[in-house]
């Protein structure tokens, strides 16, 4: 069977943040349409890998490449990665002050929208798509007309990423630990969700520190990062597997290495 | 004090000529006034209330009464200033009433100078008695220059469902000093809506010098908004003192967009069980502009509730200066008092001094304070710029924000829609 195209391509990706080196040596291959799940012990590197491929200006690259859509990533403004399609769910959602979040959500749509030479959306003309955004994932609008995560309960705050994603339909999504802090109910809303927005030239790469989400969401290729650097790769069994076996046989393969 | 010397000649010289037809008790109350401010002379930064802020502009500018203007002007020239055309209206220019560009309501809402002789008893009853000149030297000065001004009056159990507009506007002319007096008077069970402008025609430098007392009887309700949009060249003082009943409402918000200095005490005084209070501020500066906002809220009976929220967005060198006191008198047990004071510094020449004050006797209350002072917030940018909006929007989005937060609160679309147009417009120039 022929594989898809690949989009997203690190090599040998090596990371510090505050002059300490946090990613050793990435490396890591994602096709069009597919699931990747990075796991790993606090202190891996989980976020930091996230938040550099959406260009989190603190973090600092030491060597190494990252190849999207057969562009040089790490060469991309955080926005230019955005309209090319990259889009980071955060771990820790931020909280603006002031601005609805309906009003954020088109303000950055139209920002994309310009970029794909589309016409930008009025409020009203924005509304209808949003109400249609919301009725395909099956929520209701009642954070529209607050304040960005302002007052958010912690699940809020993490579907609002997820609508988010489901607004801006990114080709490559980052979800960056959207399961921790999660109820179990949330969890199976955010997971469900994210299953209906998955397609064919859209891929995933989620970061998660527990197994249960991927009961929920079934990734093509789970990798464990440990260290900083990739050390196992694997089907979903190993997601399976580390739960059952933990992070340490792993982290002392990464050590002897 | 020389300058004293000369207000105060100036003051001897307008009370024997223009303004001696006066009634007894105003005139009492104008001599009551110049007293004081001879007295007290003016405040320097040795004083705790001033440590922040040098009236020196003001008190070597030597100014002058400000005389009835010589062309009054058109309506098209107020319209920018006025939110609407229809419901009440009155107009100030260089303190003097227009009554031909103003809509006023028999007595109840009219120029005070003439509510002053024509329902003598029920201003003598209030006129002065809730803005403190004690220590106060500028309302001091205002008192001795009680001339005319707005009166808002609202019967018990009535509703004025339209806001109403008072502007204050001043032509400009050079050296010249107004001291706008304005009383509202809402009474038991009544509800209004005011905004009051300060704007001008020309570039001064002048000095507009205004009080005004808000009287809330109990379960009354008024929304007051305060709009100072004055020349970047202008001296700008004023002070706002509300007294209100048990079970009232008072929503006080104001912005400060204009003046080269300007200075404005905010008092609140929560006289019975029961009562609720927002004061809901922005502060939007640039250049060398300087805005002081010393606001005291006073809890003085049991079960109210004030929340307090000021922003401020400090460009260029301007300087941004907040005093917010908190007084909880013995026996206003449950109490809850909430002040929050954010500054944002556009540039790195702006300054910002926040200072909560809280002074709490009585043991049952819940009183919270908080304040920042800082540059836009790194991760809201990268937040934002994460969702493909370019750096400078994000910039422009999250200074916007700071201003809407507040502008959010106000419940007249028409102001909100004024405001909004102003911020934007300001924004759109960095």
């Amino acid at each position: 069977m022929a594989k898809n195209k690949v989009l997203l391509e690190v090599k040998g990706l090596r990371v510090a943040v505050a002059g300490n080196e946090i990613l050793k040596g990435v490396d890591l291959t994602m096709r069009d349409g597919e699931v990747h799940a990075i796991m790993g012990p606090n202190g891996s590197g989980k976020s930091t890998l996230a938040q550099v491929l959406a260009g989190h200006p603190a973090y600092e690259v030491l060597a190494g490449s990252a190849t999207y859509d057969g562009k040089d990533l790490l060469d991309l403004k955080p926005e230019e990665r955005a309209r090319a399609g990259v889009f980071l769910a955060f771990q820790y959602p931020v909280e603006i002050r002031g601005i609805t979040n309906s009003y954020f959500l088109r303000s950055a749509l139209n920002a994309l929208r310009r970029e794909w030479g589309e016409p930008e959306l009025d409020p009203i003309d924005f509304l209808q798509f949003l109400e249609a955004k919301l009725k395909a994932i099956g929520w209701d609008d009642s954070m529209m007309n607050r304040p960005v995560n302002e007052g958010f309960s912690g699940g809020e705050k993490k579907r609002n990423e997820i609508l988010q994603l489901a607004v801006l339909e990114p080709r490559l999504a980052i979800l960056d630990e959207t399961d921790s802090g999660l109820d179990i109910d949330a969890l199976k809303t955010v997971a469900e969700t994210v299953n209906k927005l998955r397609a064919p030239d859209r891929s995933f790469l989620i970061v998660t520190h527990y197994q249960r989400l991927l009961n929920y969401i079934t990734p093509d290729v789970v990798h464990v990062l440990a260290d900083g650097r990739i050390v196992k790769s694997g089907g979903p069994e190993l997601a399976h597997e580390l739960e059952a076996k933990g992070y340490d046989w792993l982290r002392d393969a990464a050590m002897v290495s | 004090m020389a300058h004293v010397e000369k207000l105060v000649g100036s003051y001897r010289a307008w009370a024997s000529n223009g303004a001696s037809a006066a009634p007894e008790w105003l005139r009492d109350l104008r001599e009551g006034g110049i007293a004081r401010f001879h007295d007290l002379g003016f405040p320097n930064m040795k004083q705790e209330a001033w440590r922040f802020t040098s009236v020196a502009p003001i008190a070597e500018g030597s100014f002058e009464l400000a005389k009835p203007p010589a062309r009054v002007p058109t309506l098209e020239q107020l319209r920018p200033f006025l939110l609407f055309e229809a419901g009440y209206r009155l107009v100030f220019v260089d303190g003097f009433f227009q009554a031909s560009l103003s809509t006023p309501c028999f007595d109840d809402i009219q120029s005070l100078a003439h509510v002053a002789t024509h329902r003598q008893d029920l201003v003598r009853q209030y006129l002065g008695k809730y803005a403190a000149t004690q220590d106060r030297p500028f309302s001091a000065l205002n008192t001795a220059f009680v001339r005319d001004g707005a009166f808002v009056h609202v019967p018990a159990k009535a509703t004025i469902a339209e806001p109403i507009q008072l502007l204050c506007l001043s032509t400009g002319d050079k050296q010249a000093v107004t001291h706008p007096r304005n009383l509202v008077v809402i009474e038991r069970e009544a509800r209004a809506s005011i905004v009051e402008t300060y704007a001008s025609l020309g570039e001064g430098p002048y000095w507009t010098n205004s009080v005004t007392e808000i009287v809330v009887g109990d379960a009354a309700r008024v929304d007051y908004h305060r709009v100072q949009r004055e020349h970047a060249r202008s001296y700008h003082v004023a002070a706002t003192q509300t007294h209100q009943g048990r079970d009232s409402t008072v929503n006080v918000h104001t912005v400060a967009f204009g003046a080269a200095l300007a200075r404005h005490d905010i008092g609140a005084v929560m006289a019975g069980p029961g009562g609720t209070l927002i004061l809901n501020g922005l502060y939007l500066l640039d250049g060398a502009q300087h805005a002081d906002h010393h606001t005291t809220i006073d809890h003085a009976a049991h079960h109210c509730q004030s929340h307090e929220y000021f922003n401020g967005v400090l460009d260029g060198k301007s300087r941004g200066v907040f005093t917010g006191r908190i007084i909880v008198r013995p026996g206003a047990q449950k109490t809850d008092s909430k002040q929050t004071n954010n500054n944002l510094l556009l540039s790195p020449d702006a300054h910002a001094d926040s200072q909560p004050q809280l002074e709490i006797y009585a043991d049952d209350v819940k009183c919270t304070h908080g304040s920042t002072v800082g540059p836009l917030d790194p991760r809201a940018l990268f937040y934002l710029r994460s969702r493909g909006v370019g750096e400078h929007e994000a910039r422009r989005l999250l200074t916007y924000g700071f201003a809407a937060e507040i502008l959010g609160r106000m419940e007249v679309a028409a102001l909100r829609a004024q405001l909004d147009a102003i911020v934007r417009g300001r924004l759109a120039e960095q």
